[in-house]
């Protein structure tokens, strides 16, 4: 019998994730050469490749479809200002609030991974209401008051800016080789079989509770380092501003406009949608309804997203997180 | 009374959904290597039995063994770990993967095959089921035949030691059940045994030593085919309606 052969790498592939590396390489030197409000805005554009890559790992690969995700991304923020508080240096404070919203999301999965789609949704929801009520009654929150990060307030401004822009991009960088690792691992096989037909995935052996716990917890510690590294550029925290519902229209956005179930979709529509806010960002209410709108324009006539779009059309298949057989009796690639 | 020899002993099995009883003292034993058919009319509780037997919904009555252990209370992927493959009747496949991944979830959870011997696996099984020129195509662009072939070759790199299959030959050509049966002929020569539930009778004689007849959550007969062919009871339950239901063929 010829020898058939599984191709994951490509050199495209391999030239693409070199490219990648320059671009990190050269984001990496970004406060030194960039202007400070564009440092700035770069911060933000890093929190939402997050968020969007986070949802994306729910939605796209899992088939969890969450609208209260914003519930870990307040929580982040909330619980980074107690460790602060507590005398947890600053930045440690936001990586440990990561991780205790990580932790504190075990229990939560285990009540609403046994939710089923539309219901799973809604339980989300409920969660994030629930979870900003009850920040809302530390007397330290007191109300609608709100508090900040004292402990960063009192750093230099330039200082501040560049520490926190390093910051996120370490964390983007390092949220995104989680996300690439684990869908190109076993897990990830599961959980998009999980997320495609959970009897199948059972009959074939897939442990399918513990393969969604498992992205329910990275996405639930990944929104919730987002939140922190906003507290972190916003220094205030106002409990209505965090655990807004329009965290997740922003992560749905982004995932449907630069394609749902792609890994590199939600990064092009965390750069779409941070070109858009800033051209429109200024508009308001109108700039919400045209988020909106367009959201829902691609979910029903472009439900791929513009990257599974091209990838479709051009035949891309850059990072390497499927399986390619190569059937060398035809000297082709077979589809 | 189970011999060594036996591979799956289940007894007293009972299902009901809500008030229809759909399984009522089933008890079912196969050997190890033994391929069994079962056939019976539309609602008999076929493919009722195999959910029960592979895990995906629990029994209200009886126990299973299976290779010597009791796993009644084990889910479905205890038991495909385990050994008990399935194929679905109406196919579940995953849509947004391609035909080679589907299997190759099958070989690496199930199957508990690691790096290049998951891959040889799935790529034996595809060979093995004619699915190879499918391997890059996502599995829900697959016509229906496919879909079934792809519920076998996918079962199949679980490597099961019983394999269970719902009903995978209907809608074939003559010549293409002739492939059907001489691929369950090479899995069954891997020493799996194998249960198959198909109302094409003929074909399945030609692959099974035993022949099981469901009606109404039963088990009315039970034996060599040709005994239970000629068993009063099946013809009337079974035969006689099968002429107009499922033409043989
Ligand atoms: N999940 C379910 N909920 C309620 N009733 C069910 C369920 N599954 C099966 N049934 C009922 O149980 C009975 C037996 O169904 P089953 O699918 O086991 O029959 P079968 O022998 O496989 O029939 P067929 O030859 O048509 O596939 C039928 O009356 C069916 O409607
Ligand atoms: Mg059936």
């Amino acid at each position: 019998m010829t020898q058939i052969t599984v191709q994951r790498w490509t050199p495209a592939a391999i030239a693409f994730a070199l490219a990648i590396a320059v671009v990190l390489a050269v984001l990496a030197a970004g406060p030194l050469i960039f202007p400070a409000g564009f440092t700035e805005r770069l911060t933000a554009l890093f929190v939402y490749v997050i968020l969007g890559a986070m949802w994306n790992a729910l939605a796209g690969y899992s088939g969890l479809v969450s609208v209260g995700q914003q519930a870990f991304f307040g929580l982040g923020a909330f619980v980074a200002i107690l460790l602060s508080n507590a005398g947890v240096p600053v930045y440690a404070a936001l990586l440990l609030a990561a991780l205790a919203v990580g932790v504190l999301s075990l229990p939560i999965g285990e009540v609403m991974l046994r939710l089923r789609g539309g219901e799973f949704a809604i339980g989300m929801w409920v969660l994030a209401e629930l979870a900003h009520l009850l920040v809302n009654l530390d007397p330290l929150v007191n109300g609608e008051t709100g508090t900040s990060l004292i402990a960063l307030d009192a750093v230099p401004a330039a200082a501040r800016r560049a520490d926190t822009y390093w910051c996120a991009l370490a964390a983007m960088t390092a949220l995104l080789g989680i996300v690439f690792l684990l869908l190109r691992g076993r897990i990830g096989a599961s959980l998009q079989a999980v997320r495609d037909d959970e009897q199948a995935a059972a009959s074939v052996g897939v442990r399918v509770l513990a393969t969604k716990r498992v992205v329910f917890v990275l996405a639930a510690a990944g929104c919730a380092l987002a939140g922190a590294l906003w507290l972190a550029t916003a220094i205030t925290f106002q409990p209505r501003a965090y655990f807004s519902v329009q965290w997740t229209a922003y992560m749905i956005f982004i995932t449907l406009v630069g394609g749902i179930g792609t890994f590199e979709g939600p990064v092009l529509g965390a750069v779409i949608f941070f070109a858009v806010e800033t051209l429109f960002g200024a508009l308001g209410v109108w700039y919400l309804v045209g988020l909106g709108a367009a959201a829902l324009l691609f979910a029903l006539f472009a439900p791929r997203g513009l990257w599974g779009a091209a990838q479709r059309r051009y035949d891309l298949r850059l990072l390497p997180l499927g399986f390619h057989v190569v059937l060398p009796t035809t000297g082709r690639i077979i589809r | 009374m189970p011999d060594a020899d036996t591979l799956l002993d289940a007894r007293g099995i009972g299902k009901r959904f809500n008030a229809l009883t759909v399984l009522s003292d089933v008890d079912f034993a196969i050997r190890a290597e033994e391929a069994v058919g079962i056939v019976g009319p539309n609602g008999a509780g076929k493919t009722t039995l195999l959910n029960v037997l592979s895990g995906a919904m629990p029994a209200d009555a009886g126990h299973i063994l299976f290779a010597g252990q009791d796993v009644s209370r084990l889910d479905a992927p205890a038991r495909c770990r385990r050994g008990i493959g399935r194929s679905h009747q109406i196919p579940r496949p995953f849509g947004g993967m391609t035909v080679f991944e589907n299997l190759l979830v099958a070989a690496r959870t199930g199957g508990n095959a690691h790096g290049a011997a998951a891959y040889d696996r799935c790529v034996d099984s595809l060979r093995l089921c004619g699915m190879l020129p499918f391997a890059n195509r996502r599995a829900e662009a697959l016509a229906l035949l496919d879909r079934k072939r792809l519920e076998l070759a996918r079962a199949l790199a679980t490597a099961p030691r019983l394999l269970l299959l719902d009903e995978i030959g209907g809608g074939l050509t003559d010549a293409e059940a002739a492939e059907l049966v001489d691929i369950i002929r090479v899995i069954r020569g891997r020493g799996v045994a194998v249960v198959w539930i198909e109302h094409i009778v003929h074909v399945l004689v030609q692959v099974v030593g035993r022949l099981v007849c469901m009606d109404g959550g039963r088990v009315i007969a039970d034996g060599p085919p040709d005994t239970v062919l000629r068993d009063a009871a099946v013809i009337d339950a079974y035969l006689g309606s099968a002429a107009h239901d499922h033409p043989v063929g």
